[in-house]
């Protein structure tokens, strides 16, 4: 995780995200360099998940706890987004119905369920996309974590958070739309959604709060708060012996990386325009991990780059050959654990330490 | 007891799955003191450790350390607080960290994640820092990561970070397993400097080292005290030498 990787990642997410909307807005549609709407709502949605990797490799990568229900998180600050966006909609739904979403009128709903109230203030619901996945991080953890739940346990705990919350959000009677989930939004603080500079101001917006998500998570890693997480990571009965309490430094992390996923949900949800369960789904966690182990365990960077490079990868190939893509998933993961344990990442940044590791271990001092 | 003693094990009992790893075990420490602790395999040394610093929980039995705190209702974190610091069999250091990072997280000091957040390295810290370096002789391996250190070397990191902590009493779990002759000579004299400050216990197999260190020894079998006193005196008891020769 040198500096200039760093670096260098601010300025491409930031870069590419100003770039691909000049190039969408300022060029004009006849011309070679365009870039269609579409590609910018794309480039949107794979920096939303970046955010999901990012927060995936800060309890992995550095604190060692490998959840495979992170899309949880994630699904939970969008749905809180697009609970807003419903409320947005307003009586310009098909049924016309002023307070009650579409969904609620076709159910034959008498009145706006309780935990609907407030969304249609934006503070309110903003306030909701960091507080649901907080709290739910902040239960979860500390019954796991204060059990001293770990390792393969833990994991198998979060992939049944997450498919409970599945199934839960499946059904009708939970109020957040079943099946079909919430969609048709119109408007996200009073601007038409479906406008070239919406999506534009969308993209850009995204590439800010990802950097910022990753300044903060640098500054984590770095500290001394972050030494005692690797710590902790590889050594946890020392750190206890030493007098710090795991516990606490996990629970932490984890309580931010829900935020930071739930973060990347809500700005995931009107880019892409609809929120459902399948977001529950446990393969989308498997997938987040598949990501960050591509990219590069353990380096924030690695993260990011896995999570546009898979996705890339993914929009292209489920585009040609639909029913292989799992198994080139698959694949990939397999290839990537065997051969490039420290992912691509991992593969860059060797290159200039090999020589100073090569170099015989000095004698002990006599 | 009197004040002068540090820690007191009062028949301490323990048992896993039916077998008694430690057997109403009883042992007095005094302040400033060095104890070593020798016996067979499955005498009960690590256990008594795990007993000590709250990792295992006595079936029976008081643990009183200083004047009157009993370790039996503390956790790990809780008991290294106290002032018990703890070096494993195994040396355990963060190997994906320096070696001065390594006592740097070692540090007496403000364990809690709200601290550590903020936490600036002082002058104060770097200074105790190279202190710790000088006596455990490895102030050139300092920005070394402490997995590509030697053995030997990881060991005397576990002690540096051991004093790291400023406990008063440190218990050392076989620090010379695995060490050549002129590693353990060193430990010897690395062990009998702590001393002239801390408490320490040294559980170890290596007899020739037991008598460089030239304390007083305690000898476990079968969880229970065998005999104690001078390394000359235990070693002509006629029931240690059962013990470690056979009958």
């Amino acid at each position: 995780m040198s500096p200039w990787s760093f670096r260098v990642c601010l300025v491409a997410v930031l870069g590419g995200a100003v770039l691909l909307s000049v190039l969408n807005l300022a060029v004009p549609e006849t011309a070679a360099f365009h870039v269609p709407t579409y590609a910018v709502s794309l480039a949107g949605k794979y920096l939303s998940y970046a955010m999901l990797a990012l927060a995936v490799d800060l309890v992995w990568g550095f604190a060692g706890i490998l959840s495979l229900g992170h899309a949880a998180f994630f699904a939970l600050g969008g749905y809180a987004m697009g609970m807003y966006l419903m409320r947005q909609i307003g009586t310009r739904g098909v049924y016309g119905n002023a307070i009650l979403p579409d969904f609620m009128v076709f159910l034959n709903y008498k009145s706006l369920p309780w935990y609907w109230h407030g969304f249609d203030n934006p503070a309110f619901a903003i306030v909701m996309v960091l507080l649901v996945p907080a709290v739910l991080a902040l239960i979860f953890g500390w019954l796991a974590f204060r059990s001293r739940v770990s390792g393969v346990y833990l994991s198998i705990i979060t992939q049944a958070l997450t498919y409970a919350l599945l199934l839960a959000f499946f059904r009708n009677d939970m109020g957040f739309g079943g099946n079909n989930g919430l969609t048709d939004f119109k408007d996200m603080f009073g601007i038409p959604l479906q406008e070239d500079s919406t999506r534009c101001g969308m993209l850009i917006a995204t590439a800010i709060f990802l950097c910022g998500a990753l300044l903060v998570s640098r500054y984590l890693v770095t500290s001394r708060f972050g030494k005692v997480l690797i710590a902790v990571r590889d050594t946890e009965s020392r750190t206890r012996f030493l007098g710090y309490r795991p516990e606490r430094y996990k629970l932490f992390v984890w309580v931010l990386s829900a935020v930071i996923a739930g973060i990347g949900g809500a700005l995931y949800v009107p880019q892409v325009g609809i929120i459902n369960p399948g977001e529950f789904s446990p393969a989308n966690s498997i997938e987040a991990v598949i990501w960050v182990a591509v990219g590069g365990r353990g380096t924030l960077v690695g993260a990011v780059l896995g999570a546009v490079l898979v996705n890339l990868g993914k929009t292209v190939f489920t585009g040609a050959l639909p029913e292989l893509w799992l198994f080139a998933l698959g694949a990939l993961f397999i290839l990537v654990t065997l051969l490039l344990p420290g992912g691509i990442l991992g593969l860059l940044g060797r290159a200039p330490r090999r020589p100073k590791n090569a170099t015989p271990a000095p004698e002990p001092a006599e | 007891m009197t004040d002068d003693t540090l820690l007191y094990l009062d028949g301490v009992s323990v048992s896993f799955d039916g077998f008694r790893a430690l057997n109403s075990l009883s042992l007095l420490l005094s302040r400033g003191e060095m104890r070593a602790v020798i016996g067979p395999n499955g005498a009960g040394k690590t256990t008594m450790m795990d007993v000590i610093t709250g990792k295992t929980r006595p079936d029976t039995g008081k643990v009183v350390f200083g004047a009157a705190t009993d370790l039996t209702k503390l956790d790990e974190p809780a008991i290294a607080d106290l002032g018990i610091g703890r070096k494993f069999q195994k040396p355990t250091v963060f190997e994906a960290h320096s070696v001065w990072d390594n006592l740097l997280l070692a540090l007496a000091g403000d364990r809690r994640p709200r601290f550590t957040l903020w936490a600036r390295q002082s002058s104060e810290e770097s200074g105790r820092i190279e202190d710790i370096l000088r006596t455990i002789r490895l102030r050139e391996h300092r920005d070394r990561r402490a997995g590509d250190l030697s053995h030997g070397q990881k060991q005397w990191l576990e002690i540096g970070m051991l004093l790291a902590q400023e406990p008063q009493l440190l218990l050392v779990d076989e620090p010379v397993a695995g060490m050549t002759d002129a590693e353990t000579e060193q430990t010897a004299e690395l062990l009998r400097e702590i001393n002239r400050t801390r408490s320490v216990v040294v559980v170890e197999h290596d007899m020739a080292f037991v008598r460089a260190l030239g304390v007083k020894v305690t000898v476990l079998h079968e969880g229970s005290v065998l005999s104690e006193g001078s390394i000359d005196h235990v070693s002509n008891d006629p029931r240690v030498v059962e013990v470690y020769l056979g009958r």
